[in-house]
Protein backbone atom coordinates (compact mmCIF):
# COMPACT_ATOMS: atom_id res chain seq x y z
CA UNK A 1 0.00 0.00 0.00
CA UNK A 2 1.49 3.18 -1.09
CA UNK A 3 1.71 6.19 1.31
CA UNK A 4 -0.98 9.05 0.18
CA UNK A 5 2.35 11.09 -0.81
CA UNK A 6 3.38 8.65 -3.04
CA UNK A 7 -0.01 8.56 -4.93
CA UNK A 8 0.55 11.93 -5.30
CA UNK A 9 3.01 11.63 -8.17
CA UNK A 10 1.80 8.41 -9.60
CA UNK A 11 -0.72 8.06 -12.09
CA UNK A 12 -1.99 4.81 -13.39
CA UNK A 13 -3.19 4.52 -17.30
CA UNK A 14 -6.33 2.78 -17.83
CA UNK A 15 -7.19 1.89 -21.54
CA UNK A 16 -10.81 1.02 -21.74
CA UNK A 17 -10.61 0.35 -25.34
CA UNK A 18 -14.19 1.16 -27.56
CA UNK A 19 -16.90 2.61 -24.25
CA UNK A 20 -20.05 3.91 -24.41
CA UNK A 21 -20.00 7.33 -23.28
CA UNK A 22 -22.21 6.92 -20.36
CA UNK A 23 -20.31 3.96 -19.19
CA UNK A 24 -16.77 5.73 -19.45
CA UNK A 25 -18.52 8.72 -17.26
CA UNK A 26 -19.39 6.07 -14.36
CA UNK A 27 -15.73 5.05 -14.54
CA UNK A 28 -14.81 8.76 -14.29
CA UNK A 29 -17.16 9.19 -11.26
CA UNK A 30 -15.61 6.27 -9.34
CA UNK A 31 -12.04 7.42 -10.21
CA UNK A 32 -12.66 11.04 -8.57
CA UNK A 33 -13.76 9.17 -5.54
CA UNK A 34 -10.88 7.22 -5.26
CA UNK A 35 -8.77 10.16 -6.20
CA UNK A 36 -10.71 12.02 -3.54
CA UNK A 37 -9.69 9.36 -0.58
CA UNK A 38 -6.53 9.45 -1.24
CA UNK A 39 -6.05 6.73 -4.35
CA UNK A 40 -3.37 7.21 -7.43
CA UNK A 41 -4.61 9.64 -10.12
CA UNK A 42 -5.53 7.78 -13.14
CA UNK A 43 -5.06 8.75 -16.95
CA UNK A 44 -8.12 7.04 -18.79
CA UNK A 45 -8.20 6.32 -22.83
CA UNK A 46 -11.13 5.48 -24.80
CA UNK A 47 -12.44 5.75 -27.71
CA UNK A 48 -16.83 6.45 -27.84
CA UNK A 49 -19.43 5.36 -30.21
CA UNK A 50 -20.48 8.25 -32.04
CA UNK A 51 -22.11 10.26 -29.51
CA UNK A 52 -22.65 14.60 -29.07
CA UNK A 53 -21.91 16.11 -25.60
CA UNK A 54 -23.08 19.38 -24.69
CA UNK A 55 -21.12 21.16 -22.51
CA UNK A 56 -22.35 23.19 -19.66
CA UNK A 57 -24.12 27.17 -21.08
CA UNK A 58 -24.13 24.62 -24.25
CA UNK A 59 -26.22 26.71 -26.99
CA UNK A 60 -28.18 24.17 -28.84
CA UNK A 61 -28.20 26.25 -32.19
CA UNK A 62 -24.93 24.75 -32.52
CA UNK A 63 -26.42 21.25 -32.80
CA UNK A 64 -26.86 21.61 -36.63
CA UNK A 65 -28.88 18.90 -38.33
CA UNK A 66 -30.97 17.28 -35.71
CA UNK A 67 -32.94 15.04 -37.86
CA UNK A 68 -29.73 13.77 -38.74
CA UNK A 69 -27.89 12.99 -35.94
CA UNK A 70 -31.48 10.74 -34.89
CA UNK A 71 -31.81 9.18 -37.95
CA UNK A 72 -27.98 7.77 -37.39
CA UNK A 73 -29.12 6.94 -33.45
CA UNK A 74 -26.34 9.55 -32.45
CA UNK A 75 -27.30 10.40 -29.10
CA UNK A 76 -27.19 14.16 -27.84
CA UNK A 77 -25.71 13.87 -23.97
CA UNK A 78 -26.37 17.08 -21.96
CA UNK A 79 -22.79 16.88 -19.17
CA UNK A 80 -21.21 18.50 -16.43
CA UNK A 81 -17.86 20.22 -18.41
CA UNK A 82 -16.84 22.82 -19.60
CA UNK A 83 -17.07 23.89 -23.63
CA UNK A 84 -19.70 23.92 -25.51
CA UNK A 85 -21.24 21.18 -28.24
CA UNK A 86 -18.80 18.18 -29.27
CA UNK A 87 -18.49 15.50 -31.08
CA UNK A 88 -16.75 11.34 -29.73
CA UNK A 89 -17.02 8.83 -32.46
CA UNK A 90 -14.58 5.87 -33.23
CA UNK A 91 -11.10 7.12 -33.95
CA UNK A 92 -11.26 10.22 -31.52
CA UNK A 93 -8.64 9.26 -28.94
CA UNK A 94 -10.53 10.68 -25.39
CA UNK A 95 -8.32 11.43 -22.77
CA UNK A 96 -10.06 11.59 -19.18
CA UNK A 97 -6.74 12.77 -16.61
CA UNK A 98 -8.60 12.42 -12.96
CA UNK A 99 -5.55 14.41 -11.33
CA UNK A 100 -5.41 15.81 -7.64
CA UNK A 101 -4.47 19.45 -8.52
CA UNK A 102 -4.49 20.77 -4.98
CA UNK A 103 -2.22 18.05 -3.11
CA UNK A 104 -1.54 18.48 0.29
CA UNK A 105 -0.74 22.33 0.33
CA UNK A 106 -0.66 24.92 3.27
CA UNK A 107 -3.68 27.00 3.84
CA UNK A 108 -4.34 29.63 1.77
CA UNK A 109 -1.40 28.48 -1.56
CA UNK A 110 -2.57 27.78 -4.97
CA UNK A 111 -0.27 25.97 -6.06
CA UNK A 112 -1.42 23.96 -8.99
CA UNK A 113 -4.81 24.65 -8.03
CA UNK A 114 -4.86 26.94 -11.50
CA UNK A 115 -7.44 25.66 -14.08
CA UNK A 116 -5.77 27.75 -16.92
CA UNK A 117 -2.38 26.44 -15.92
CA UNK A 118 -3.88 23.07 -16.48
CA UNK A 119 -5.49 23.47 -19.47
CA UNK A 120 -2.57 25.05 -21.44
CA UNK A 121 -0.60 21.98 -19.93
CA UNK A 122 -3.34 19.34 -21.51
CA UNK A 123 -3.18 21.46 -24.74
CA UNK A 124 1.20 21.33 -24.48
CA UNK A 125 0.45 17.56 -23.81
CA UNK A 126 -1.57 17.73 -27.62
CA UNK A 127 1.07 19.58 -29.15
CA UNK A 128 3.92 17.31 -27.63
CA UNK A 129 1.81 14.37 -29.21
CA UNK A 130 1.22 16.14 -32.32
CA UNK A 131 4.90 16.96 -32.85
CA UNK A 132 6.28 13.41 -32.72
CA UNK A 133 3.57 12.50 -35.20
CA UNK A 134 5.45 15.66 -37.23
CA UNK A 135 2.62 17.61 -37.20
CA UNK A 136 3.02 21.43 -36.27
CA UNK A 137 0.37 22.64 -34.12
CA UNK A 138 -0.30 25.44 -31.48
CA UNK A 139 -3.29 26.99 -29.89
CA UNK A 140 -4.84 30.18 -30.68
CA UNK A 141 -5.25 32.87 -28.13
CA UNK A 142 -8.99 33.05 -26.18
CA UNK A 143 -9.94 30.00 -28.03
CA UNK A 144 -9.40 26.49 -25.96
CA UNK A 145 -8.13 23.47 -27.65
CA UNK A 146 -5.17 22.47 -30.10
CA UNK A 147 -5.51 23.77 -33.77
CA UNK A 148 -3.25 23.72 -36.86
CA UNK A 149 -2.79 25.64 -39.86
CA UNK A 150 -4.64 25.27 -43.09
CA UNK A 151 -1.63 25.30 -44.64
CA UNK A 152 0.45 23.52 -42.35
CA UNK A 153 3.44 22.21 -44.94
CA UNK A 154 2.12 18.59 -43.65
CA UNK A 155 -1.14 18.95 -44.77
CA UNK A 156 0.10 20.29 -48.46
CA UNK A 157 2.07 16.87 -48.40
CA UNK A 158 -0.94 15.06 -47.66
CA UNK A 159 -3.42 17.13 -50.48
CA UNK A 160 -1.25 15.04 -53.01
CA UNK A 161 -1.93 12.02 -51.50
CA UNK A 162 -5.08 10.85 -54.23
CA UNK A 163 -8.47 11.08 -52.52
CA UNK A 164 -7.82 13.92 -50.25
CA UNK A 165 -6.82 17.16 -52.60
CA UNK A 166 -10.76 17.71 -52.75
CA UNK A 167 -11.47 17.39 -48.76
CA UNK A 168 -7.99 19.49 -48.20
CA UNK A 169 -8.99 22.43 -50.59
CA UNK A 170 -12.39 22.52 -49.20
CA UNK A 171 -11.13 23.08 -45.75
CA UNK A 172 -8.18 25.26 -46.68
CA UNK A 173 -11.14 27.99 -47.88
CA UNK A 174 -13.22 28.08 -44.21
CA UNK A 175 -10.06 29.71 -42.75
CA UNK A 176 -6.90 29.43 -42.00
CA UNK A 177 -7.11 27.19 -38.97
CA UNK A 178 -8.35 24.01 -38.34
CA UNK A 179 -8.73 21.54 -35.30
CA UNK A 180 -7.49 18.92 -34.28
CA UNK A 181 -8.43 18.31 -30.77
CA UNK A 182 -11.17 19.96 -28.07
CA UNK A 183 -10.69 20.49 -24.40
CA UNK A 184 -13.08 20.64 -21.81
CA UNK A 185 -13.27 19.75 -17.94
CA UNK A 186 -15.02 19.50 -14.76
CA UNK A 187 -13.20 19.73 -11.49
CA UNK A 188 -14.33 18.44 -7.51
CA UNK A 189 -12.32 19.91 -4.86
CA UNK A 190 -9.40 20.24 -7.40
CA UNK A 191 -9.39 16.66 -8.63
CA UNK A 192 -9.99 16.80 -12.52
CA UNK A 193 -12.23 15.09 -14.67
CA UNK A 194 -13.29 15.19 -18.56
CA UNK A 195 -10.19 16.07 -20.74
CA UNK A 196 -9.95 16.04 -24.28
CA UNK A 197 -10.70 14.41 -27.86
CA UNK A 198 -8.46 14.41 -30.34
CA UNK A 199 -9.04 13.03 -33.68
CA UNK A 200 -6.84 10.51 -34.78
CA UNK A 201 -8.37 8.20 -37.62
CA UNK A 202 -11.82 9.83 -36.42
CA UNK A 203 -14.98 10.23 -39.50
CA UNK A 204 -14.71 14.04 -40.16
CA UNK A 205 -17.97 14.18 -41.59
CA UNK A 206 -19.54 13.34 -38.55
CA UNK A 207 -18.60 16.98 -37.94
CA UNK A 208 -20.85 18.77 -39.75
CA UNK A 209 -23.81 17.67 -37.81
CA UNK A 210 -22.83 20.31 -35.48
CA UNK A 211 -20.78 23.28 -34.77
CA UNK A 212 -18.04 22.22 -32.52
CA UNK A 213 -17.44 24.22 -29.49
CA UNK A 214 -19.61 27.46 -31.45
CA UNK A 215 -16.80 27.90 -33.65
CA UNK A 216 -16.43 28.65 -37.23
CA UNK A 217 -14.04 26.07 -37.62
CA UNK A 218 -13.00 22.76 -39.37
CA UNK A 219 -11.87 19.50 -38.18
CA UNK A 220 -9.50 17.90 -38.71
CA UNK A 221 -7.68 14.30 -38.12
CA UNK A 222 -3.64 12.92 -37.89
CA UNK A 223 -5.12 10.32 -40.33
CA UNK A 224 -6.28 13.42 -42.31
CA UNK A 225 -2.85 15.65 -42.39
CA UNK A 226 -0.52 11.98 -42.83
CA UNK A 227 -2.94 10.95 -45.84
CA UNK A 228 -3.19 7.51 -43.86
CA UNK A 229 -4.76 5.75 -40.89
CA UNK A 230 -2.53 6.07 -37.98
CA UNK A 231 -2.11 3.10 -35.48
CA UNK A 232 -4.32 4.31 -32.06
CA UNK A 233 -2.27 1.97 -29.76
CA UNK A 234 0.99 3.71 -30.98
CA UNK A 235 -0.49 7.11 -30.38
CA UNK A 236 -1.68 6.49 -26.83
CA UNK A 237 1.84 5.25 -25.63
CA UNK A 238 3.06 8.32 -27.69
CA UNK A 239 0.13 10.51 -25.34
CA UNK A 240 1.35 8.99 -22.17
CA UNK A 241 4.93 9.62 -22.77
CA UNK A 242 4.07 13.54 -23.36
CA UNK A 243 1.90 13.48 -20.21
CA UNK A 244 4.69 12.16 -18.33
CA UNK A 245 7.21 15.21 -19.88
CA UNK A 246 4.78 17.56 -19.37
CA UNK A 247 3.00 16.62 -15.60
CA UNK A 248 6.22 14.53 -14.59
CA UNK A 249 4.21 12.02 -12.77
CA UNK A 250 5.26 8.33 -12.79
CA UNK A 251 2.24 6.29 -15.02
CA UNK A 252 2.00 2.53 -14.29
CA UNK A 253 -0.35 0.48 -16.60
CA UNK A 254 -3.23 -0.97 -14.88
CA UNK A 255 -3.55 -4.41 -14.76
CA UNK B 1 -23.38 33.04 9.01
CA UNK B 2 -21.20 31.51 6.80
CA UNK B 3 -21.22 32.91 3.22
CA UNK B 4 -19.77 30.50 -0.06
CA UNK B 5 -17.84 32.50 -2.20
CA UNK B 6 -15.96 32.18 -5.66
CA UNK B 7 -12.51 30.90 -4.83
CA UNK B 8 -9.68 32.29 -6.76
CA UNK B 9 -9.65 29.84 -9.93
CA UNK B 10 -6.12 30.57 -11.30
CA UNK B 11 -4.14 33.45 -12.31
CA UNK B 12 -5.91 35.71 -14.68
CA UNK B 13 -9.67 33.86 -13.99
CA UNK B 14 -11.29 36.82 -12.72
CA UNK B 15 -14.75 35.77 -13.05
CA UNK B 16 -17.17 32.92 -13.74
CA UNK B 17 -20.79 31.93 -14.84
CA UNK B 18 -22.89 30.48 -12.31
CA UNK B 19 -24.16 27.25 -14.50
CA UNK B 20 -26.70 24.83 -11.58
CA UNK B 21 -27.52 25.16 -8.04
CA UNK B 22 -27.09 21.21 -6.73
CA UNK B 23 -29.13 22.58 -4.08
CA UNK B 24 -32.24 24.89 -3.08
CA UNK B 25 -32.39 27.84 -0.23
CA UNK B 26 -33.75 25.71 3.03
CA UNK B 27 -31.51 22.70 2.02
CA UNK B 28 -28.98 21.48 5.11
CA UNK B 29 -25.65 21.00 3.55
CA UNK B 30 -21.95 19.27 4.63
CA UNK B 31 -18.96 21.80 4.63
CA UNK B 32 -17.14 19.84 1.99
CA UNK B 33 -20.69 18.94 -0.41
CA UNK B 34 -20.76 20.28 -3.75
CA UNK B 35 -23.21 23.47 -3.99
CA UNK B 36 -22.95 25.14 -7.11
CA UNK B 37 -21.15 24.62 -10.74
CA UNK B 38 -19.81 27.61 -12.08
CA UNK B 39 -17.90 27.61 -15.60
CA UNK B 40 -14.66 29.43 -16.69
CA UNK B 41 -13.14 29.00 -20.04
CA UNK B 42 -13.57 25.67 -20.97
CA UNK B 43 -14.23 24.44 -17.12
CA UNK B 44 -16.99 23.22 -14.77
CA UNK B 45 -15.95 23.84 -11.45
CA UNK B 46 -17.77 22.72 -7.98
CA UNK B 47 -17.88 25.07 -5.13
CA UNK B 48 -18.14 23.78 -2.02
CA UNK B 49 -20.30 24.57 1.04
CA UNK B 50 -17.39 25.40 2.95
CA UNK B 51 -19.22 25.23 5.83
CA UNK B 52 -22.04 22.89 7.47
CA UNK B 53 -25.61 24.13 7.75
CA UNK B 54 -28.77 25.79 5.89
CA UNK B 55 -28.49 27.29 3.12
CA UNK B 56 -30.30 30.59 3.72
CA UNK B 57 -29.79 32.52 0.73
CA UNK B 58 -28.87 32.02 -2.62
CA UNK B 59 -27.83 35.29 -4.40
CA UNK B 60 -26.86 34.71 -7.76
CA UNK B 61 -29.30 33.30 -10.43
CA UNK B 62 -27.76 30.61 -13.25
CA UNK B 63 -26.59 32.43 -16.03
CA UNK B 64 -25.38 35.24 -13.70
CA UNK B 65 -21.31 36.20 -13.91
CA UNK B 66 -19.51 36.29 -10.55
CA UNK B 67 -16.33 37.63 -9.96
CA UNK B 68 -13.56 35.54 -7.48
CA UNK B 69 -14.52 36.34 -3.84
CA UNK B 70 -18.04 37.45 -4.32
CA UNK B 71 -20.21 35.93 -2.34
CA UNK B 72 -22.77 33.32 -3.80
CA UNK B 73 -24.81 32.08 -0.68
CA UNK B 74 -25.41 32.31 2.80
CA UNK B 75 -25.09 29.46 5.37
CA UNK B 76 -26.42 29.54 8.86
Amino acid sequence: MLSNIEHQSVCEVRDLGLVDYDAAHGIQKECVARVLAGGAQVLLLCEHPAVITLGRLAQEVNILNLEAISRQGIRVVPIDRGGDVTLHAPGQLVVYPILNLAPCLPAGRQGNRDLRLYMHKLEQVTIALLKSFGIVASRISEKTGVFVRADNPSIRRATSTAGLTQDSAQESKCGTWLKIASLGIGVRKWVTFHGLGINVNTDLKLFDLIKPCGLDVRMTSIARIKGNPVDMSRVKQQLVECFKKEFGYEFRYAT
Amino acid sequence: MNFVTLPELGEGIEKATVACWHYKVGDRVQDDDDVVEVVTDKAVFNVVAGASGTLREILVRDGQEVRVGEVLAEIV
